[in-house]
């Protein structure tokens, strides 16, 4: 399973997607593989192509609970741009490109501030990131027991 | 009779970051005036100060997320002078240039491919759902994929020498602080034939599109103007890592020529407009209205007198052969220039690849601290300025950037006008192709406006259309 966490840590709460996929790369948990970028672009189609699930991890805007989780698929929007290539895109690049489709989830950390030039996370976007590395953590745990094959 | 309009493109598509575009049309339909704002956030030089000098070249990388290593390596080099050293070790320099050279490269290769490709391949005013980089993988996906490998190159190659993808930490004052693996080395080496080789496709890509669009190239928000970049001291050869300043008319007179980078503030001056965050800067003898510039791929290709690279070199010869030597005042003319840059920087990143003192283990120079230092870069975009002052106490007290897109920032201005005078004067109806040919002339500049915040939600396009009481006419949105 691939974990990539995107933004810019320099813009406060915009460093979620960042904060989230460091601090489970610190954990060194076992088959995840950890990304961590500025943003999304086109060599992320080549990146996941390798693997079978993906969890993109971004700061989110307007998100009413602590965080969202969704199961996405590839999707163009109509006009493209480097700066901000969302997940679907990156998916439907690599469906285009090579062939993959790997199982895809966007989890969005809810943020609120992303004007300043500012380092740090705000009090309320990091008890959010708490929260969805909580969720995260559970899901894991899932994903490998479903893995699991009771013996007959 | 038609009353007066204002058209506002907000933000402009397909640059780094976002922009507005405001057209003023009067009651006959035509364009009185045409600007292109950007809320460039000057913010950042008062939040540098009381940093301490060690932590400003990874620091500047949050200034932005599009050319985080151009801002690393612009505030290194400013940081060696204030660290009294003038000359880096052979290590140092070498892993340094080897950063930059991946940099430029990933981020011209990005900006061909992926931003302006659409436009080239399927024309300015073919319908917005075909512009995107899936249409140009649905008709040529050997060049999709390509693309993508080429600028993961140039990623893993900054990686390498910075250490991480992501506020790398590489350059440090001084010098460097890793050189390169032999086993990195090879990884790169084993690629690069294959990396030249796409390098001189995609410049034949270019110059085909440019010499079989010659009607469109010559006239499409062109105009002549000043240029300035670094050249290297010795010969005034392209050097995107290290030079003098040189200036040159439209017509390749010699403004000034191998200056050093640190009198910068004596060349130019940094003019404000009341419409504009962003500054404008002219060169200081020749006044704010024929003082001003451009700075870039073109600009660079028209101040160099030659390239150190022999494919390189015949490219920008060939370019060079079109105006017969003199500058080239072809606004799109910039692709074509991107292009010998991204195979002038595989050449080099070869070169460097093949020299041992990559794996040298002096990696630090040495020398008397001073209280002020500018580093000057030739960055993807152009010519970036980092002006530091520091304290007894290594705490920054003053910072001054001139980015890139701020010295081109007039030229700009008036490509837009330009463009909007010819394409939207005397129009009934306004067409969103018709408004892509401004966006056109903007992109060819690739400028970086970016804040480089990106969250889930946000829907950043929105094209505005508004009479001349301020009414709103008709208005789009999309997502980019």
């Amino acid at each position: 399973m691939l974990l990539i966490g995107y933004g810019n840590p320099g813009r406060g709460d915009d460093g979620l997607g960042p904060a989230f996929s460091e601090n489970m790369a610190a954990r060194s948990l076992p088959e995840l593989d950890v990304d961590t970028d500025y943003q999304l672009v086109a060599e992320h189609a080549l990146t996941i192509s390798d693997h079978d699930l993906v969890v993109f991890a971004d700061a989110e805007i307007g998100g009413t609970k602590a965080y969202s989780f969704r199961e996405i698929s590839p999707g163009a929007p109509e006009v493209l741009g480097s700066h901000s290539l969302v997940p679907e895109t990156v998916l439907a690049l690599c469906e285009t490109l090579y062939g993959a489709r790997p199982k895809a989830y966007a989890l969005g950390i809810s943020g609120y501030e992303y004007g300043d030039v500012k380092e740090g996370l705000s009090e309320r976007a990091s008890a959010n990131l708490a929260d969805a590395e909580a969720f995260f953590l559970d899901w894991l745990k899932q994903q490998a027991a479903s893995k699991v094959v009771l013996p007959a | 009779m038609s009353e007066p309009r204002l058209i506002e493109i907000s933000p402009v598509t397909r640059v780094e970051g976002h922009g507005k575009v405001t057209i003023h049309l009067n009651a006959e339909n035509q364009v009185d005036e045409a600007r292109l704002h950007i809320v460039e956030f000057r913010g950042f030089e008062r939040f540098i100060r009381g940093r301490l000098m060690w932590e400003v070249p990874v620091i500047v990388q949050r200034l932005c997320g599009i050319c985080p290593v151009s801002h690393h390596l612009a505030a290194a080099k400013a940081m060696d002078m204030i660290a009294g050293v003038d000359q880096l070790t052979p290590t140092g320099e070498k892993m340094r240039r080897l950063m930059h050279y991946g940099q430029v490269m990933q981020s011209h290769v990005l900006h061909f491919f992926h931003l302006a490709a659409p436009d080239l391949l399927f024309g300015f005013g073919a319908p917005a759902e075909k512009r995107n980089i899936f249409e140009v993988i649905k008709e040529q996906p050997e060049l999709g994929k390509r693309a993508v490998l080429m600028r993961k190159y140039g990623q893993e190659i900054i990686e390498a020498t910075a250490g991480k993808k992501i506020h790398g930490t590489g350059a440090i004052p001084g010098g460097i602080n890793r050189n390169l693996p032999i086993e990195r080395r090879d990884h790169f080496l084993s690629t690069i034939d294959e990396m030249i080789e796409w390098s001189l496709d995609a410049v034949k890509l270019a110059r085909d599109y440019t010499l079989e669009h010659e009607d469109v190239v010559a006239e499409f928000g062109s105009f002549p103007s000043n240029y300035m970049s670094l050249v290297r001291e010795s010969d005034g050869a392209l050097d995107l890592y290290h030079g003098n300043l040189r200036a040159l008319s439209s017509i390749g007179d010699t403004i000034f020529d191998q200056v050093s980078y640190t009198r910068y503030h004596e060349l130019i001056v940094e003019d404000v407009r009341s419409w504009s965050y962003m500054k404008f800067p002219y060169i200081t003898e020749l006044g704010p209205e024929a003082g001003w510039y451009r700075v870039g791929p073109l600009a660079r290709m028209n101040t160099a007198s030659f390239i150190d690279t022999p494919l390189a070199d015949a490219a920008h010869k060939d370019l060079k052969a079109v105006t017969s030597g003199t500058p080239n005042n072809s606004t799109l003319a910039n692709h074509w220039a991107r292009m010998i840059e991204v195979l002038h920087c595989v050449e080099k990143i070869r070169e460097l690849l093949n020299d041992p003192d990559l794996q040298g283990t002096d990696l630090i120079a040495k020398g008397d601290r001073r209280e002020e230092g500018i580093g000057v870069i030739e960055a993807p975009r152009g010519n970036l300025i980092h002006h530091y002052k520091v304290d007894e106490n290594d705490q920054v007290t003053y910072c001054n950037l001139i980015v890139s897109t701020t010295h081109n920032n007039e030229g700009m201005n008036r490509a837009v006008k330009d463009v909007a005078v010819k394409h939207l004067s005397g129009q009934e109806q306004i067409t969103e192709g018709m408004l892509n040919h401004v966006e056109v002339a903007i992109r060819a500049y690739d400028p970086c406006l970016s804040c480089a915040t990106h969250a889930l939600g946000q829907m950043p396009l929105q094209v505005e259309l508004f009479d001349a009481d301020g009414g709103l006419v008709d208005s789009r949105a999309q997502c980019i």
